[in-house]
């Protein structure tokens, strides 16, 4: 099975690529149109912002490419909100391939911007990519944007209210939170997207 | 909700991992992939590796233990010490650290906090302090605390500083008590109280954990976010799955 981890110039492109090889797979980094086609499953993985993030896959070619793909995808963090239609973060248009607009987090008392620990998945609905989660699943999420909860939604999580913690879209999926940073339960996530 | 984070600190220095008391007559305590391996299987949260002799020593970290421990980790590891530039930091975390912490050379030169703001966003970016009760009854920062000889004491309030590093990017703050560390009497509830008031990004406690009464305090009277230690939990006096026992027990929210 070839998979490819897309080369959008986040931080956390090497330990997505350690967190594969612990799955026995070795994902092939690249920014290359034909590989990424070409690939059994894509993943999009992303720290940063969402401005530079499209910039970069404009510069690389790669939006009407990610487009076109017909594959199982998945977009990790950033690389989840770069699925969507739109983030606020700097007024950006992004892929548009999960209908969503990606919002900030609101400082609350007690609710410190970014979001950054583990917080528990809930609400799941029934789809491959959740197999085997439990109701005592935690995930490890570092973000200030966040996806809205619509029908896109797989699961959610709690931070002030409810947001999107998994989406799909047809053939493109997304983590909100880091698998590879996530233990037994990101492993798991990571398997069974790579079994979809 | 977010949980409540326990965080393993472990001290590197020449490619160990040691603890020292008040920071001084440092001791090996074991290998660094070891130790990592060992906390994650245990439960712990994060783990923050300080390279405690970059920064006085002048040198950048060793790329070659981050990229072992990202390889063998599963949970978030952030990387300290010695870290002075975008270009030093732009290397740990393509190694695979998760964040990198700045104490030091961010009060050499403040800046840099913005840089690494610019560069990585926020969400990367941990400013340490070290902080230590001074006379006049005001805390202020300490600077090279990894060698007695060389550390520092400032003319900057702890509470400035914590004001300042927010505003030029850092996205969470280690507060390191000094006057407690090491000598496992509970964290600086009083310093971390007035800190949690200026402090608008994640808190974590460091410097005096000894028992596990001690973490709840520092949840439950401070509202820090996340408690780090290292002697207790090294030596074994405190073994992480009984502290999260106990602390879901008291009505902490932790991950099990």
């Amino acid at each position: 099975m070839a998979v490819v981890l897309v080369d959008s110039g986040g931080t956390n492109i090497g330990s997505v690529r350690y967190a594969l090889q612990r799955l026995g797979v070795d994902a092939a980094l690249t920014s290359d149109a034909a590989a990424i086609r070409a690939a059994d499953k894509v993943i999009l993985p992303g720290v940063g912002a969402a401005g530079p993030g499209m910039a970069r896959l404009r510069e690389l070619e790669l939006v009407e490419v990610i487009r076109a793909l017909t594959q199982p995808v998945l977009g990790v963090c950033l690389g989840m909100q770069l699925l969507c239609a739109h983030s606020e973060e700097a007024d950006t248009a992004c892929l548009g391939l999960v209908p969503a607009t990606v919002r900030r987090f609101t400082e609350a008392p007690g609710l410190r911007v970014p979001h950054m620990g583990w917080n528990r998945l809930q609400g799941r609905r029934e789809h491959p990519l959740l197999a085997g989660l439990g109701e005592d699943d935690w995930a490890y999420f570092v973000h200030s944007y966040a996806v809205p909860v619509g029908d896109y939604t797989l699961a959610t999580c709690d931070f002030g209210g409810p947001f999107s913690a998994v989406v799909a879209a047809g053939n493109f999926h997304g983590m909100q939170f880091h698998p590879e940073r996530s233990a037994s339960t990101g492993a798991k996530l990571l398997k069974n997207f790579l079994a979809l | 909700m977010l949980s409540r984070r326990i965080i393993p600190c472990l001290d590197v220095r020449e490619g160990k991992v040691v603890k020292g008391v008040r920071f001084r007559d440092h001791v090996v305590m074991g290998e660094i992939v070891d130790l990592a391996l060992r906390y994650r299987d245990e439960g712990a949260d994060e783990l923050v590796f300080y390279d405690i002799t970059a920064s006085p020593e002048g040198r950048g970290v060793d790329r070659g233990w981050v990229e072992r421990v990202a390889s063998v980790i599963d949970i978030p590891f952030c990387v300290a010490g010695g870290i002075r530039s975008v270009e030093e930091a732009r290397a740990v975390l393509y190694a695979g650290a998760d964040k990198i912490s700045v104490n030091s050379p961010a009060l050499e030169r403040p800046g840099l906090i913005d840089e690494l703001a610019e560069a990585f966003g926020v969400q990367c970016v941990v400013v340490g302090i070290d902080s230590l009760r001074d006379a006049d009854g005001e805390w202020r920062v300490r600077q090279y605390t990894g060698d007695p000889s060389r550390t520092q004491a400032l003319a900057r309030r702890t509470l400035d500083w914590i004001i300042e590093a927010q505003h030029r990017g850092a996205g969470e703050i280690v507060l390191n008590c000094m006057g407690s560390d090491g000598v496992r009497r509970g964290y600086d509830l009083e310093q971390l109280g007035v800190a949690r008031a200026v402090c608008q990004v994640p808190l974590i406690a460091s410097g005096g954990a000894g028992a596990p009464e001690h973490f709840h305090a520092a949840f439950a009277e401070a509202d820090v976010d996340g408690a780090l230690a290292a002697s207790v939990f090294h030596s074994g006096a405190i073994a992480i799955p009984e502290l999260k026992r106990y602390l879901r027990g008291q009505g902490d929210v932790v991950r099990p």
